[in-house]
């Protein structure tokens, strides 16, 4: 145990690579997930301006590039990544599979939430004269804070679990520490603690992102 | 010569949710004069529902034309109608309020869709948050406040706009008798602050009895009678007619009442 005292830079700073990688392609993968979601949502049967064909080709894209796994998709990745960021391996590269591999996954969760909206309610935003845009923007959004709050807390902790695949393959971050030193060197001791700073940090965003949901709830 | 021309007219709407389903609006005629109160009554599955869907363009009618205050609404492009709609107000039997919004913001929001000024929205806001006597509500959010008060917010959002026409959907029911009747006196007064036209739909008879001028009678889709309200309810010419005075306990001076049939009770309690 005591020889964890050695490692303790390079602990503490994986796991700042890990908050790094996650904080910002969380933070890519909300506006892009935004961004698409609420097109799934506006385009949907049960959207304010259905629009079959739309949403049909946003949803293909959007469960293409989920079907692949992730470990899979950061290897097919790695010349757009390199073309990116310059290089494939770090953790600025990490974050480019991340966002692309997270997005879609944003986006649903996101149309999810926004289809939550009562569809009385959009009927008479409609009756109103509300344009679509207009009732993302003004409706659909600002409706479903809380459950989109959720759906964003949902997404880093699945952020998280990437982070350290995308670790493992070069990234850096917890997850190389833990594969690397944990199990490639026998180290149980290092592996374990890994999991323990993980374990802590997923559950102080499920705390954080609970909180600020009920926060945020009106009804 | 305003006052004679009529706020709303319903011509011949037909509508049909699917090919060989009996249709839910059958040739369907209503003239509402402007500045009257009009009642559309029925069972439920009468048609009532359709037809305030269709009036509120919410649905496409296969047929038929819907006039609203002078402009044709049937056939308006989805722009040129979104720019229409600030001549009609709705308020819906379950008001839709926006949860994530305060009362004042509740009742802009219309007018921010219409484009209004920001200055010229607040003054407005503030106008109507004091008539409907909300004003120490403003702050608040929708679901801080009690049914009666949500209602009238419901009310000074659907009047915001200043429309010609206010559509009501049930507006009196699932209150108690007390609350009915001060939504009903609020609509009246309404009508005299607004200069609205007012078109109810409801299966309360009691409340179309005691605000309506004209009364329209809708059975399985069709126009089963028309005509002024005291006429209506004291010469009921058709059955359905007194088969709605009846529920209502309304003094027959016709002949009594027939039981429910099956199929009416049945429609009755399978939608609430």
């Amino acid at each position: 145990m005591s020889n964890l005292f050695e490692l303790g830079p390079s602990f503490f700073e994986a796991t700042l690579q890990t908050l790094e990688m996650v904080s910002v392609a969380v933070f890519f993968c909300v506006i892009f997930g935004l961004l698409l979601g609420s097109w799934l949502a506006v385009t949907s049967p049960q959207g304010i301006a259905p629009a079959r064909g739309v949403h049909q080709v946003l949803a293909a894209f959007a469960n293409i590039s989920r079907s692949i796994p992730f470990l899979i998709l950061i290897v097919l990745l790695l010349p757009f990544t390199r073309f990116l960021v310059g290089t494939s391996i770090g953790t600025a590269a990490a974050i480019v599979p991340l966002v692309i591999g997270g997005t879609p996954y944003a986006a649903r969760l996101v149309e999810a939430a926004l289809l939550d909206v009562d569809p009385g309610l959009i009927q008479a935003m409609i009756t109103l004269g509300i344009s679509p845009a207009e009732a993302v923007w003004k409706v659909y959004l600002p409706e479903s804070i809380p459950g989109l709050i959720r759906a964003f807390t949902v997404l880093a902790i699945t952020m998280i679990n990437f982070s350290a695949m995308a670790g493992a393959v070069g990234g850096g971050g917890l997850g190389d520490l833990a594969i690397r030193y944990g199990y490639q060197r026998f180290r149980l001791d290092v592996l374990a603690l890994c999991c323990v700073v993980l374990i802590l940090l997923v559950q102080l965003i499920q705390f954080a992102g609970n909180h600020l949901a009920r926060n945020f709830d009106r009804r | 010569m305003r006052n004679e021309q009529s706020a709303i007219i319903v011509r011949g709407l037909t509508k049909r949710f699917a090919p060989g389903l009996l249709p839910a609006l059958d040739a369907v005629d209503i003239d509402v004069p402007a500045g009257s109160i009009h009642g559309v009554l029925g069972l439920s599955g009468a048609g009532k529902s359709t037809l305030l869907r269709c009036v509120a363009r919410l649905e496409t009618p296969d047929s038929g034309e819907i006039i609203v205050a002078g402009s044709d609404w049937t056939h308006l492009s989805a722009a040129a109608l979104r720019r229409e709609r600030g001549k009609m107000g709705i308020v819906f039997q379950h008001l839709h309020l926006l949860s994530s919004r305060t009362v004042a913001a509740n009742i802009a929001l219309p007018l921010e869709i219409n484009g209004m000024p920001r200055t010229a929205v607040a003054q407005r806001v503030t106008e109507l948050l004091e008539w409907f006597g909300i004003a120490d509500k403003a702050k608040e959010y929708p679901a801080r406040l009690s049914g009666g008060q949500q209602q009238r917010v419901a009310l000074a959002r659907a009047l915001a706009t200043n429309p010609r026409v206010l559509l009501a959907d049930e507006p009196t029911s699932a209150l108690d008798p007390e609350t009915r009747a001060s939504v009903l006196n609020t609509l009246r007064s309404i009508r005299e602050q607004f200069g609205v036209t007012i078109l109810i739909i409801t299966h309360d008879m009691h409340s179309a009895a005691a605000i309506c001028d004209t009364l329209t009678v809708l059975d399985a889709g069709r126009v089963a009678e028309s005509g002024p309200a005291c006429e209506l309810l004291e010469h009921p010419s058709t059955e359905i007619t007194r088969r709605l005075l009846a529920h209502t306990g309304w003094p027959q001076s016709s002949s009594p009442p027939r039981p429910l049939s099956r199929q009416t009770h049945f429609e009755e309690i399978g939608q609430p």
